[in-house]
């Protein structure tokens, strides 16, 4: 009866990413206690700073709106079965993008320069992965690697224009491009110290969402993403549909450039690269590429990486403690997937050489 | 440019091939054994960085940097360990655990490397095999590192030892055919956890070689992805261990064009010149890798060729 094949089980596999959570929680309690420190002040630093006050919260949405786009920018192409981790790459182009919209509407209304802004950031980011996609279609290329080589050049063209071409002669120290003027920067949603690029995020979660699971077009991905040969049969466009979502996803990262350009920072420089892109990979194998399920996941992850600042000043531990946490938590979770469907029994051993003929001895009747 | 100032590119980017080659060309070495196993081990980006911070704190604290070496070898081991252990359970896909790992390795080297970033550790020595030259340019072309050295060599005994090993056999055909190698009575899954944490180590000195020797300190920017072209570098060696070598040295002079340029007095487009080996791999993979066959030489059991 080992080999009983898998059957979907709804509420354990729920559970997974919870449990998967804990464990990582406790593996991390074991690093920080090696390391001397006491696990449960460490812990609770974390939530304090992370979801503690306002100022923690306010901190951990300010982080959880581009968070949000870019685990979409992976949860959306996953939906074809895609694997596409370059979104650090397509946030910077779409900060380059629409920091170079913002240079060419200067003097505009707010509503024109945002718009153009949202615009170019999104078809910078989009046309980068959606060329990922297209590699893939049309020459057979691994998507996970070269989506990952995209965003390195695209991160050395984000770096050659704001230090060259682009750049503000006023900016001696920090080179960056001409900022954007106080009052064209975008403001908070009301009665929250956060900006804007929170709704944007939600809103754009809800909506792929609903693209995915109600609408024929998102039938059309899963039947793509679960059989791509089946869906070619069927006469659907696989190419274009690839293509497509991996355009999509790129656009969502690069929104959260231009968020961050548009809201946060003013202009396009080194600022913008904080590992948004990287960490939106860790949020969507979270939320299991469910774009609804995006959106806790950001928090989560946005929460932690909040904390960071805090751990850093009451228990003296470097910054990249919050990055051990994300790490552990994201090996756990992969690893966890062993258990999906059959969630009480070890995980198994591959089948042995042999299968010995012993017969089971009897039970008494 | 005047044919001296050519001269002097040329002379740099051969020099800065050398240099730059030897971390490609341990994680290309170590990338092709996991491979030819039938595994892909996505995270070697960070156990390089893992493998650099632990061997400067080894030579820091040990004033050897050969213990250093041997530290990073062990570090590399370890992630290999755990990707091997871990990517033998079932249903856990062996990228995506790769990418994990690459953010747990990153994130644990940053931890403890923190405290590194300052002090200065005992380096690597050159051998100098340009001392007969005055030209300074070609001096310091010719001060070849030994473990670059110690990688070329590695190159031809992998090579030998694939046709002609019985460890090498086992290793081939476990990854060209899970079937098979059950049926001869080969030890699949120990034989990819071996070739997994082999590969880790290789990686791990590739990573001090960073650390150690050139650019030779550590700080949080010591690798551009060097662990991630390893996959790529590999699919242009087409799994072929003296290949790597040439794939190594090409990546390496394409890295260098930007700071030899720079040397001359040509410092525009520097980061453009920073991009060259990404885009090289990309052009090499668009061209080398077909829709319709499967890619030549590819081990059997890789999960990359969908």
């Amino acid at each position: 009866m080992s080999a009983a094949p898998a059957r979907p089980r709804p509420l354990i596999d729920a559970l997974l990413p919870v449990a998967a959570l804990v464990i990582a929680l406790m593996l991390f309690s074991l690093f920080v206690a090696m390391e001397g420190q006491a696990p449960l002040e460490v812990l609770e630093t974390i939530f304090a700073g992370a979801f503690g006050d306002a100022f923690g919260w306010q901190n951990t949405l300010l982080r959880a709106a581009p968070l949000i786009l870019t685990g979409l920018a992976v949860a959306i192409p996953a939906r074809a079965g895609l694997v596409i981790i370059g979104g650090e790459g397509a946030l910077a182009f779409g900060a380059l993008g629409a920091a170079a919209a913002a240079l060419a509407l200067a003097g505009s209304p707010n509503p024109v320069i945002w718009l153009g802004m949202a615009l170019a950031g999104m078809l910078a980011g989009g046309l980068l992965i959606g060329f990922a996609g297209a590699l893939r279609q049309w020459r057979g290329v691994n998507e996970t690697i070269s989506s990952l080589l995209i965003s390195y050049i695209a991160v050395a063209l984000m770096n050659h224009f704001v230090e060259g071409p682009l750049r503000d002669p006023a900016s001696l120290n920090k080179p960056s491009t001409l900022p954007l003027a106080p009052e064209a920067m975008l403001g908070n949603l009301p009665g929250l110290d956060v900006h804007v690029g929170l709704a944007v995020g939600l809103v754009c979660a809800v909506l792929a969402w609903v693209f995915l699971r109600f609408t024929i077009w998102g039938f059309t991905v899963r039947v793509v993403g679960g059989n791509p040969r089946a869906a070619a049969m069927a006469g659907l466009a696989v190419t274009p549909w690839v293509i497509g979502l991996c355009a999509a996803g790129g656009a969502m990262a690069g929104l959260a450039g231009m968020l961050e350009v548009a809201a946060v920072h003013g202009s396009c420089n080194a600022s913008v690269l904080v590992g948004y892109g990287h960490a939106g990979i860790l949020i969507a194998f979270i939320a299991r590429q469910n774009p609804l399920a995006v959106i806790p996941a950001a928090i989560l992850i946005g929460g932690i990486g909040a904390a960071g600042s805090l751990l850093q000043r009451r228990l003296d531990m470097p910054d990249a403690t919050v990055l051990v946490l994300q790490g552990i938590l994201f090996v756990v979770l992969i690893a966890m997937e062993t258990l999906r469907g059959r969630a009480w029994r070890m995980p198994q051993l591959p089948a042995p050489r042999l299968a010995k003929a012993t017969p089971a001895p009897e039970e008494p009747a | 440019m005047t044919i001296d100032a050519i001269t002097a590119v040329l002379l740099a980017m051969l020099g800065g091939a050398i240099r730059v080659s030897t971390p490609f060309l341990f994680v290309s070495l170590g990338e092709t054994i996991t491979e030819k196993a039938g595994r892909i081990n996505l995270g070697l980006e960070g156990t390089l960085v893992m493998g650099a911070m632990s061997a400067y704190a080894a030579s820091l604290h040990s004033g050897s940097p050969w213990l250093g070496v041997l530290a990073a070898a062990g570090a590399g081991a370890v992630f290999g360990l755990l990707h091997g252990l871990l990517a033998s359970l079932r249903r856990v896909n062996d990228i995506a655990l790769g990418i994990a790992l690459m953010l747990l390795g990153t994130g644990l080297a940053f931890y403890w490397g923190k405290a590194y970033i300052q002090p200065q550790a005992p380096t690597l020595s050159a051998f100098h095999l340009g001392a007969w030259s005055d030209s300074p340019a070609l001096r310091s072309a010719l001060d070849i590192n030994p473990l670059f050295i110690a990688g070329l060599l590695l190159a031809f005994a992998l090579h030998w030892a694939f046709a002609n090993t019985r460890i090498g056999l086992t290793l081939r055909l476990v990854g060209d055919s899970e079937a098979a190698a059950r049926a001869a009575g080969a030890a699949v899954i120990p034989t990819r956890i071996a070739a997994t944490v082999l590969g880790g180590a290789l990686a791990g000195v590739g990573g001090a070689f960073l650390s150690l020797f050139y650019p030779g300190s550590w700080n949080e920017g010591l690798s551009n992805g060097q662990g991630i072209m390893a996959v790529a570098l590999v699919i242009f060696a087409r799994w072929q261990p003296r290949r790597c070598v040439l794939a190594a040295l090409m990546f390496g002079a394409a890295g260098a064009i930007g700071p030899a340029l720079q040397s001359v007095g040509i410092s525009s487009g520097y980061y453009l010149f920073n991009a060259a080996p990404y885009a090289l791999t990309l052009l090499l993979m668009a061209l080398t890798c077909s829709r319709d066959t499967s890619l030549k030489g590819a081990p059997g059991e890789l999960s990359l060729n969908r």
